[in-house]
């Protein structure tokens, strides 16, 4: 079977008239299909750089990046985008912001828009269809940037830092219930975060990254005894720590040799 | 709004209070703009009248009123002030019109706008009542003089507002409408545009007035109708009632031109 995501040896160097910077070195991993893959590492290191490759927002200066065995910029089925805030346009209202992918690419059909009807019901956002975006709180805003994502039925599903916009109790809630819905759809998804407990908590197996430039330290694979039911529960499981410890000394270390050097 | 809502269900005494004196302070103010305004014509009336001041020459509301009421009669007056007035709307639609998809060309081709960005500030920073003269002799003393007379004293400003409104979009909503795979168009449409908004309306407002500013100039120079021509022909031979009736007629035209933008602002802009 293809890997749903894959990239070998992909490097990007960013040019200025300063001069240049290498974001991301020498990054080489597979993803399977519906696996949830958290990328974390100290800040700068690179890790939005990974997301805007593997999107075809930026062309890597070496390397390739296939999705499904094809080059990534010659696909054209939907990877989904989540950026660090919500970006809801405020001169429209809810139900308009969540179809805004749909309307750019012609998908505005009846079976789509009951879709959005169903998602909307099931997050609690239906009531809130007709209102404009000021009128919500962070956590119903940044559940509106999902359905947005999710309408356009994404295989690929990338989330730059979604929560880091919430306050602490609204991203445990906001990151429970979208760690609970990418499961359940199975959706493959990359998340990008700098909380490892986020990571550990959602993901199948978390990528540590070097700072600057951006090269792969550890993949390690994150496995509960008894698979916990939603990633609040994988937080409460015994080896959680465990894991946190382990990816938290990679960092540590990470952060002492830049400074020692 | 929610909130709005809530409080005029259930307004308590306190918060009644505070209205009320909201209110009163509102009128205060008006009835003082008002009171001045009355007192300036009170003593304008007075100081003509017992010739403290040449009647023939500083004219008195009297003589302006009498004036305007001849003029209402013989119908002269709506002639000279439709003509201006059409002549500032036509202006100001061109304006409008050239410079948004002047903007857009500029913000679509950033090389382009590089290119062009010198280009537009000196001419924007040149008196444009320097260029009136120039185009009285190309164009000749008609219509189409006036309105390029009034269109160029406000164009280059206007595109260099825009512009700059259309670049101060946040970077990052352009970012989303290219993660849903949208077009350069679609981040026009979607994002730059409708975020241009408030600052299109402060553009427009400032452009009303200036396009009466540009055809007052040329009406000056090369018109057989209008205030602008008025004004220029009383002062030539003296007759200071018209000339000071021409310039509150200005006056209340350019706010009723104002206000009309305002309105509109208010419809359009939740």
């Amino acid at each position: 079977m293809e890997k749903a995501l894959s990239l070998s040896h992909v490097t990007y160097t960013y040019h200025t008239c300063q001069g240049e910077t290498r974001a991301v070195d020498d990054i080489t991993f597979d993803v399977e299909k519906g696996e949830f893959i958290a990328v974390v590492g100290p800040s700068g290191c690179g890790k939005s750089t990974l997301l805007h490759l593997i999107a075809n927002l930026l062309s890597p200066s070496k390397g390739n990046i296939f999705i499904e065995g094809r080059p990534v910029s010659l696909v054209s089925e939907n990877i989904g985008y989540m950026l660090q805030k919500d970006h809801l346009l405020e001169h429209r209202t809810i139900l308009q912001n969540i179809t805004l992918g749909l309307e750019i690419q012609k998908k505005v059909t009846q079976k789509n828009l009951e879709r959005i009807q169903e998602m909307m019901e099931q997050y609690g956002l239906y009531d809130f269809r007709n209102v404009y975006p000021r009128q919500l709180s962070g956590g119903m805003r940044q559940r509106a940037a999902l359905i947005r994502t999710l309408a356009l039925s994404p295989e690929l599903l990338l989330l730059d830092e979604p929560f880091s916009a919430l306050d602490y109790q609204t991203r445990l809630r906001v990151s429970d219930d979208i760690g609970t819905i990418i499961k359940t759809k199975k959706i493959t998804a990359i998340l990008v975060t700098h909380d490892l407990s986020e990571a550990i908590s959602m993901a199948d197996r978390v990528i540590v990254l070097s700072s600057r430039p951006g090269k792969i330290k550890k993949i390690l694979p994150i496995h509960f005894e008894t698979e916990p039911a939603s990633p609040e529960a994988a937080r409460n499981a015994p080896e959680f720590k465990d894991y946190f410890n382990q990816i938290w000394k990679e960092i540590k270390n990470e952060s002492c040799t830049k400074n020692s050097k | 709004m929610n909130h709005a809502q809530r409080t005029q269900s259930e307004i308590s005494k306190e918060q009644q209070d505070y209205l009320d004196s909201q209110k009163m302070g509102e009128i205060k103010v008006r009835l003082i703009q008002i009171l001045i305004f009355v007192a300036f014509l009170c003593l304008w009336q007075f100081c003509s009248s017992k010739e403290i001041i040449n009647p023939f020459i500083f004219s008195s509301p009297e003589r302006i009123f009498i004036c305007f009421c001849q003029m209402v009669v013989d119908k002269s007056l709506f002639r000279h002030v439709g003509l201006t007035l059409m002549e500032t709307f036509i202006s100001f639609f061109l304006v409008f019109s050239i410079s948004i998809g002047f903007s857009v060309l500029l913000w679509w081709n950033q090389t382009f706008a590089h290119i062009l960005e010198p280009y537009l500030v000196i001419l924007n920073s040149l008196p444009k009542s320097a260029l009136a003269p120039l185009l009285l002799v190309w164009f000749g003393a008609t219509i189409k003089m006036i309105l390029i007379t009034a269109v160029s004293v406000v164009i280059f400003g206007s595109i260099l507002n825009i512009y700059t409104g259309f670049q101060e979009t946040d970077p990052d909503k352009i970012m989303l409408i290219r993660t849903l795979r949208g077009s350069k168009w679609h981040c026009l449409k979607l994002v730059v545009i409708p975020s241009s908004v408030p600052i299109l309306f402060g553009v427009m407002k400032a452009n009303i007035g200036l396009c009466l500013v540009g055809v007052i100039i040329a009406e000056f120079m090369g018109a057989k109708a209008g205030l602008g021509y008025l004004i220029i022909y009383s002062s030539q031979v003296f007759k200071l009632d018209w000339l000071l009736m021409s310039v509150i007629l200005l006056c209340l035209m350019a706010m009723g031109l104002y206000a009309i933008l305002g309105k509109l602002e208010k419809v359009l802009v939740r």
